[in-house]
């Protein structure tokens, strides 16, 4: 083996089939798939929901389960068959030279063990170490993942650190046995967007810092684009593209991948004039794939006879491309310079009258704090600050999107105005009638109507004891809308028609429908009382970007007809940036800045917007981005820093004044509004942070 | 490809009726031989106290021959299959008939100390505050009785009949149940079509009765099936002390009584009863676990 010059994969897995076995018989979740990692480089798979790419990732690691199996083809890991390996061997592979992270940082967390102990155990159990050195090796790595006060951290348990240092503590413990391939699933997904970015940036060292090959799995195209050379696609089980990640985003081969980049919202893509085309039909279910192409039944270029042979379609390299590959048949000959495909596109909606007023609202919660030490302080009862001072407009057919990271108190916000919670002080005016002290059950049924919401999670949006339509028919009725109940029926019918499901879904239970077919569920039931405002709560997070597509975009073109007042609450600026005409940006329960998407998105901006734009991660190589990480935790809403109350975080902190005085608001003719201490003119002369088409 | 099953997600649904509902779980729980075992042995009995009347049973309270074996004939020219007992009653008849009652007296108790349970539990669970506190402080004073003395109590003081073992089953069971259905309440109200109902300004007792309680069905449905089980075990130990069904009306836990004394020399009549009550007992613990087993297999 000495003598050979070639390097050797990492990791090599050929022809691999993995089925899982259960009572409806063999589902073939991954086939045929070929994935070659050589040392040193990282690799993302990207897919959907049901793809496949996590199982790969379990049987990389061997963890299948009792009713999954690699049925036919190898994984070789450094040449040797993983599968031929007995369980002692597999075992002291695992965890000191394949290591792997996963999504929820507390799961692979022991929650009873301080953290030292458990970081300790990698090199005690895999090396013949000293206790001394194990500690030595453990306090190195937490610094190396970058954790501030490693020999705190150590003595902690899971519980007392956040979110973003569990994972941090993961990777830490990933890395401790010097692992050749390092797994990641998804491992920023339970994150928020400023602490993922941190992460990301971590991962992205990794591999020239320890010389770790990486395989990243991932729904999110920009975060491959930020860590990986190269990039695995996946479709129902194949993987249909591979090559560089320049390659593959830069001239995407594959119609799925093609179709995947167009239901992203990136820059330049707009609601109204460059809508994003979602893929149409959904993802067949394992049981049910089509003969030949899988991706045939929703392809624009599925040819009869050529597309649906019996033999399936394998990998075919790209000519004069290394490493390239598609599963395409007619790659060659599609001609995409000719391929516009079209989404819903409109007219702006004519934005009308103030809908929707609220004035200096505060939400306190009380919380009772029974310890002694209060008893002697005489201060028993401590407030949660979840809003302060909320001040904002929304007009007819208008799009408000509230952005914050978790914690903001964007929820709460909607709680207020859907009257589940009553405002502490200040107004919530919906055409001119003051709601914020009236809880829901004292409104009366037509205002009531006015105000609905779509749901962030699709599993929980729908009672799931009862069919569709009945509980669209609830809306109807509870509201007024009709009363007889053949109209009820008729008017079930239509909003399923609005939002472009058969009619025969009526009769259908939730658990029989698509998380994006749930989604639109939601949507039709939100629209049914003839609402002047919706409340949308993240309404596409919790779906697959081909799904988000559709689903934004049904939204939009629903709302655009019905002249609607959207309140759209999220995270995901790139989703925020597509469908709102204003934006508010919160932190910590306050409202730091608002304006228009366009004076968000370009300078002046507050400090925090700033962070959170450099944040978000693009899937377009055009794009040039400034990375800013913030430093330090989100502060408790009991104890807010005193001052601004970004000041502890802030990059652009200038002194004293900070700390000890609230920014008073700064408010340009237009409604641009930033609360900080530096003024408009300076803020003004800070860079772009996203900058389009560098080239 | 080897076999491919096409799942049922992609049929076009109708609307099943109950029965068609029922018949499939039927069918699901002959993956688990257990929950079978136990099916058949309630089926067993359900079918015997269904059919008693039309079988050509003895008066199960004719006095015959005292003391008669098993198999042994009787004076008309039949056979006491089962033997009689100290007072010369059929044996058969009497555990035939005894199984009808313990049914629907069993089946009629549990389901009124659900319905009470399972509205102290949803009214305890969604409201919260000053109601939880004071449905689970009652709740936890009658938790504090051991099951069977507070049921004995009851029936002691209210006198013996199947209503008051219907009310005293209801006192000791019902807090059970509302603890069950209270912790699943707690979970089943944050989810958002709770929300979705509460933000379209439905009233509690809407959301408690259509929106939540049907989705705390499946835990509850396993725990029924355990609890019939033990509402059988609660009247034959009333019987037995002297406190079920009124004589001379047939009662499982009575004829083990009476036949106590008498062990020696005819234990066929204490033991083929108590044989019946445990088979029944078993039939039930039997198809709540196949029940859990199969729920939570996918």
């Amino acid at each position: 083996m000495a003598n050979t010059t070639a390097v050797i994969p990492v990791l090599e897995c050929k022809n691999v089939n993995i089925s899982y076995y259960t009572r409806a018989g063999e589902i073939p979740a991954v086939v045929d798939f070929n994935l070659t990692v050589m040392p040193g480089e990282s690799i993302g798979i990207v897919g959907e929901s049901g793809c496949g790419k996590s199982t790969v990732a379990l049987a990389i690691m061997n963890y299948m389960g009792k009713n999954g199996r690699v049925k036919s083809g190898q994984i070789l890991f450094n040449g040797r068959d993983l599968q031929a390996m007995s369980e002692d061997e597999l075992r002291s592979i695992r965890g000191s030279q394949i290591s792997m992270v996963y999504q929820e940082p507390m799961a692979s967390l022991n929650p009873s063990m301080k953290i030292g102990e458990q970081l300790m155990e990698v090199p005690l159990y895999h090396e013949d170490v000293t206790q001394a050195e194990a500690k030595q090796r453990s306090l190195d790595m937490l610094a190396a993942v970058k954790l501030p006060d490693p020999q705190r951290i150590m003595d902690a348990y899971p519980h007392q650190i956040s979110g973003g240092q569990q994972q941090r503590v993961v990777i830490a413990m990933a890395l401790l046995s010097k692992p050749a391939l390092l797994l990641l699933d998804e491992p920023t997904t339970a994150l928020d967007v400023t602490v993922e970015a941190g992460i990301v940036q971590l991962i992205k060292e990794i591999s020239s810092q320890f010389g770790t090959s990486m395989i990243y799995i991932s729904h999110n195209l920009g975060l491959i684009l930020e860590t990986c050379d190269r990039i695995t696609v996946m479709y129902s089980g194949e993987a249909v593209e591979t090559g560089s990640v320049q390659a593959v985003f830069n001239e995407m081969r594959h119609p799925y991948t093609r179709g995947l980049f167009a239901s992203i919202p990136l820059p330049g893509t707009n609601k109204n004039s460059r809508p994003l085309v979602p893929i149409r039909g959904q993802l067949p279910l394992p049981q049910n794939r089509p003969q030949g192409c899988y991706f045939g039944p929703r392809c624009d270029f599925f040819q009869a006879g050529c597309c649906d042979q019996e033999a399936g379609i394998s990998m075919r390299p790209v000519l004069h491309e290394v490493r390239h590959e598609v599963r395409c048949e007619r790659f060659e000959a599609i001609d995409w310079q000719s391929y516009h495909p079209e989404g819903l596109s409109g007219e702006q909606a004519e934005i009308g009258q103030v809908v929707l007023e609220v004035k200096h609202m505060k939400k306190y919660y009380e919380l009772s704090d029974s310890s002694l030490m209060a008893f002697i302080k005489g201060k028993k009862v401590q407030y949660v600050k979840a809003n302060e001072d909320i001040n904002l407009l929304a007009r007819e057919a208008e799009t408000v999107a509230i952005v914050g990271e978790s914690g903001c108190g964007k929820t709460t916000f909607a709680k207020v105005l859907m009257g589940l919670e009553e405002a502490t002080e200040g107004q919530v005016i919906l055409n001119g009638l003051e709601l914020g002290h009236t809880p829901v059950q004292q409104r009366k049924a037509q205002t009531v109507a006015l105000l609905q919401m779509v749901f962030q999670n699709p599993f929980d949006t729908l009672n799931p004891s009862h069919t569709v339509g009945s509980q669209i028919a609830r809306v109807i009725k509870k509201f007024d809308v009709e009363s007889d109940p053949e109209k009820v029926n008729q008017r079930v019918l239509e909003l399923l028609d609005l939002v472009k499901l058969p009619r025969d879904f009526a009769l259908r239970r939730p658990r029989q429908l698509s998380g994006g077919q749930k989604q639109r569920i939601g949507i039709a039931r939100a629209f049914a009382g003839n609402p002047a405002v919706v409340v949308a709560d993240e309404p596409v997070s919790a779906l697959d970007v081909s799904v988000q597509a559709a689903v934004t975009g049904l939204l939009t073109d629903i709302q655009r007809n019905l002249k609607t007042t959207l309140l759209f609450i999220s995270h995901d600026l790139s989703v925020v940036r597509y469908v709102s005409d204003r934006i508010v940006v919160m932190y910590l329960g306050r409202i730091m800045e608002q304006g228009t998407t366009d004076e968000i998105f370009n300078p002046p901006y507050h400090p925090y917007t700033e962070a959170l734009l450099s944040a978000v991660p693009i899937a377009d190589t055009s794009v040039k981005k400034r990375h800013i990480v913030l430093e330090g935790e989100l502060p408790s809403p009991v104890n807010p820093p005193s001052g601004c109350p970004f000041q502890t975080r802030c990059p652009r902190k200038i002194g004293a004044i900070c700390e000890t005085q609230l920014p008073s608001l700064q408010q340009t003719a237009t409604g641009h509004a930033i609360l900080c201490h530096i003024p408009m003119t300076e803020l003004n002369l800070v860079e772009q942070v996203i900058q389009m088409d560098a080239a | 490809m080897t076999t491919q099953v096409k799942l049922e997600t992609n049929e076009i649904p109708q609307r099943e009726s109950g029965f068609k509902r029922f018949f499939k779980a039927l069918i699901l729980m002959r993956e688990s031989p257990i929950g079978m075992v136990g099916l058949v042995l309630i089926l067993f009995w359900v079918v015997m106290a269904v059919i008693a009347p039309l079988l050509p049973l003895y008066d199960p309270n004719a006095i015959m021959l005292p003391f008669q074996k098993i198999g042994a004939a009787a004076p008309d020219g039949g056979t006491f299959w089962l033997g009689t007992d100290h007072k010369g009653r059929d044996i058969l008849s009497r555990i035939i008939w005894g199984a009808q009652k313990v049914l629907v007296w069993a089946t009629f108790a549990t389901l009124v100390a659900y319905i009470v349970g399972m509205l102290m539990g949803v009214v305890a669970g969604y409201l919260g505050g000053w109601a939880d506190e004071a449905v689970s402080f009652i709740a936890n004073v009658f938790l504090s009785f051991p099951f069977i003395i507070l049921c004995i109590i009851i029936v002691a003081t209210l006198g013996a009949s199947g209503w008051t073992i219907v009310v005293a089953v209801t006192f000791a069971s019902a807090p059970q149940i509302m603890r069950i259905v209270r912790g699943l309440v707690l979970d089943l109200k944050t989810r958002d079509y709770i929300f979705a109902a509460q933000t379209r300004g439905e009233s509690p007792w809407y959301i408690m009765l259509v929106e939540l309680l049907p989705n705390a069905r499946g835990p509850l449905i396993v725990d029924a099936c355990l609890r019939l089980g033990y509402t059988v075990v609660a009247i034959a130990t009333l019987g037995f002390l002297g406190l079920g069904l009124p004589p001379p009306d047939p009662d499982w836990g009575l004829m083990i009584k009476e036949a106590v004394p008498l062990g020696a020399f005819a234990g066929h009549s204490m033991y083929l009863p108590a044989a019946a009550l445990a088979s029944l007992i078993l039939g039930f613990n039997l198809l709540a676990d196949g029940l859990r087993e199969v729920s939570l297999r996918d």
